[in-house]
């Protein structure tokens, strides 16, 4: 298959929808230049005209506000947020509009809007350059929120979001911009909702989102040089996200480590290990393991920044603790019982 | 004056239906009968009035809590409003929304919300699509003086005015935002100038003058059509009411019965009805009776109408792809439940339906 990068996927889904959907426009800051969105949007102005590819002054609130009106009248907008810090300002017009627009008024008007942020770490920047927000967004009912790590799903997620009549935040790393891989030239979707088993494996369940689903692959790299057999999904889109692909996956597991790029508290993997708990009890047989960012803001400095970041070895670490912790347990004589009883038998000892 | 009178007749019975629609309203809230918050726009009528006469269908409206007078002047059908306000299955937005949520996408309503400024870029951009699409829609945004308070009205001012879109801006200044009169939140009455900054030419009128604030949006309207971007009108009125609710002078807390007396001599209807009476016009008291079986006979049709069932409680969070079936793709709780406290597995096949796209 050709390849492309995941930068180029992107910026290919966008001109194929502009090019197809003359209802498609494109709003918000740092369109006109490679400074913001990198080579995403390269160009987009040149080949399909300034007035649909709005560059906007610096007024996320109202822009993104816009970008709803012009949805309920009838268009197909992308609001594009060069950072998901600075799309807080406009956190009133995604969940107090966008999201509650269809319930309220029982669906005879509805918002079919793709808002785009980037999340874009690192790099010396600090803690308001830096903000993996999904979580916040994945709390509200009405929106959904997707976070491709393919090339691949990159472009096809994005034409999936704007197909959707709902509210969808699609959310891009800057650090998977280089990544390449193949990328069907002609227009395709990727199904919301869905996640990609990306390796099949017996031991452990590795469930990553965005870069981190990127991580858990490297992670299962690492661990199968140990002789542990990991499976590794992708959730792809964070809501509504697929429990039936990861039950399905714990079930036959009985282990699960979720990697995310946001914080801990109240984050995206304290969702899905609670869902975890819940639809795999029977088969889990240690404590669903999280990687997550600490609960403390990005730093700055370089040597900060290292030890932030959770990388692959932080995921094969937490795989190991479960691995650990269910060896253990099943080291603690039950006699005569077996399977499940005999796990529960071991946690009441 | 420069309208015929046949044209202030219109206006008196468009005005005389909003005042007696919430003065039924008003009746229900202190017989307890509504439930939701109902801010009232009595004494404002002129506004709305004025600015939906220069308006065609295909032009969009947005607004606010205080809306029900925005609704009726364009034309939404007076049942639903009485419905919605009711929380009845039948109302405007299915009994979702009540008072401060109306829909009626017909009639060029996409929704009214309470949240201060909520519709205002909205608004712009429903102009923004008009502008791509070449069509001579205009969108007007209604908003109280308070509003202008919001940070975000003034980025869309800047954008409409950058993009010169064709959208109307309408703040109806009574002079309180809630509990605080004007001199409470600003140094200087200048709301007319607000958008001076941006290059949005501003007016100021008397809000209480249907015809002058017809005159003022026609010209709005032609500068839109001219592609020459947004004005923004300060219509200078005044609320009979309190801010939520049925009470007149005492507004949580504020005495201002001097203050509605004076106003209460500038009534927008009373101006109108003498006009007519001063150019023949001879029926208005027949007239003010059939309006008032009117509503009586919507307000029936609404107290009969059914509740929303709460076994669809999840309807709607999502809207169906193109080609599903709406009534499933939004509906929920098939197993019957309301849904109120659903099992935990539940609740996750809840979820999976919920958001089926
Ligand atoms: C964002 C937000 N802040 C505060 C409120 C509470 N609130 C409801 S109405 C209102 C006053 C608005 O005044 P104004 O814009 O003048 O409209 P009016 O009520 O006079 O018609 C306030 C502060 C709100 N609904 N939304
Ligand atoms: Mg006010």
């Amino acid at each position: 298959m050709r390849q492309l990068s995941y930068a180029q996927a992107i910026r290919e889904a966008h001109a194929q929808l502009l090019e197809s959907d003359p209802r498609v426009l494109v709003l918000g800051q740092g369109l006109w230049s490679p400074w913001y969105a990198g080579s995403s949007l390269e160009n987009l102005d040149r080949d399909f005209g300034k007035d649909r590819i709005l560059d906007s002054p610096v007024s996320e609130n109202a822009v993104t506000g816009m970008a709803i009106g012009a949805a309920l009248a009838g268009m197909r907008p992308i609001v594009f947020h060069p950072r998901m810090d600075f799309m807080l300002l406009a956190v009133d017009p995604i969940i107090n509009q966008a999201a509650n627009w269809s319930y309220l008024f029982a669906g005879k008007v509805t918002v079919p809007l793709v808002i785009r942020a980037v999340i874009n770490r690192g790099g010396e920047q600090g803690a308001q350059h830096s903000q993996a927000l999904h979580a916040m967004f994945m709390h509200v009912p009405g929106l959904k929120v997707v976070m491709p790590s393919t090339p691949y799903d990159a472009k096809g997620l994005l034409m999936a979001a704007l197909e959707d009549p709902n509210p969808v935040l699609y959310i891009d790393d800057r650090w998977l911009y280089a990544e390449t891989g193949g990328v069907p030239a002609e227009a395709y979707t990727v199904p919301l909702g869905k996640a990609a088993v990306r390796r099949t494996g017996a031991d452990i369940t590795l469930i990553g989102t965005s870069w981190m689903a990127a991580e858990s692959l490297r992670a299962a790299a690492l661990l199968e040089q140990e002789g542990i057999d990991a499976e590794v999904i992708d959730l792809r889109t964070l809501k509504p996200w697929d429990r039936e692909t990861v039950a399905a996956s714990v079930r036959k597991t009985g282990l699960a480590v979720v990697a995310d790029s946001g914080w801990r508290t109240a984050g995206a993997a304290a969702e899905i290990a609670a869902e975890i708990s819940e639809l795999a009890f029977q088969e889990l047989r240690a404590p669903v393991g999280r990687v997550t960012l600490p609960d403390v803001p990005a730093p700055t400095s370089r040597e900060e920044e290292k030890a932030y970041y959770p990388v692959a070895a932080d995921i094969a670490a937490a795989a190991w603790m479960a691995l650990e912790w269910d060896a253990q347990r099943q080291a603690v004589p039950v006699p005569n019982v077996t399977g499940n009883r005999k796990q529960r038998a071991a946690r009441t000892a | 004056m420069k309208c015929s009178t046949k044209w202030y007749l219109e206006r008196w019975q468009i005005m005389t239906l909003i005042r007696r629609a919430e003065e039924a309203v008003a009746e229900m809230v202190e017989k307890a009968e509504v439930g939701c918050p109902c801010h009232l726009c009595v004494g404002q009528e002129a506004v709305a009035a004025g600015v939906c006469a220069a308006l065609t269908p295909e032009d969009t409206v947005w607004g606010g809590h205080r809306s029900h007078g925005h609704y009726l002047a364009k034309g939404g059908p007076l049942e639903g409003l009485f419905a919605e306000i009711l929380g009845k299955a039948t109302g405007c937005a299915g009994g979702r929304g009540g008072s401060m949520h109306l829909v009626a996408k017909e009639q060029g309503i996409l929704g009214t919300v309470p949240i201060v400024a909520g519709t205002v870029s909205l608004a712009v951009g429903a102009a923004l699509a008009y502008k791509m699409r070449g069509e001579k829609n205009v969108a007007v945004a209604f908003f109280g003086d308070g509003t202008l308070e919001e940070g975000h009205v003034h980025e869309s001012m800047n954008l409409a005015a950058l993009y010169r879109l064709p959208v109307i801006f309408v703040c109806e200044n009574n002079l309180y935002s809630s509990h605080m009169h004007w001199k409470l939140r600003r140094v200087a009455d200048n709301l007319h100038k607000a958008g001076e900054f941006h290059s949005v030419p501003g007016f100021r009128l008397d809000g209480n003058d249907v015809g002058a604030v017809y005159e003022a949006t026609r010209k709005a309207v032609k500068r839109a059509h001219a592609q020459a971007g947004p004005t923004l009108l300060e219509c200078r009125t005044f609320r009979w009411r309190g801010h939520v609710g049925a009470s007149y002078d005492l507004d949580v807390g504020v005495k201002r019965r001097g203050e509605l007396t004076g106003w209460m001599t500038q009534d927008p209807i009373r101006r109108v009805a003498d006009y007519l009476i001063d150019h023949g016009v001879a029926d208005l008291a027949a007239r003010e009776q059939a309006i008032a079986r009117q509503i009586d006979r919507a307000m029936q049709a609404a107290r009969q109408a059914p509740a929303p069932s709460p076994t669809r409680l999840g309807q709607f969070v999502y809207a169906a792809a193109a080609g599903a079936n709406a009534e499933t793709a939004g509906a929920n709780q098939a197993d019957g439940s309301n849904g109120a406290i659903p099992s935990a597995h539940r609740q996750a096949a809840l979820a999976e339906v919920l958001c089926a796209n």
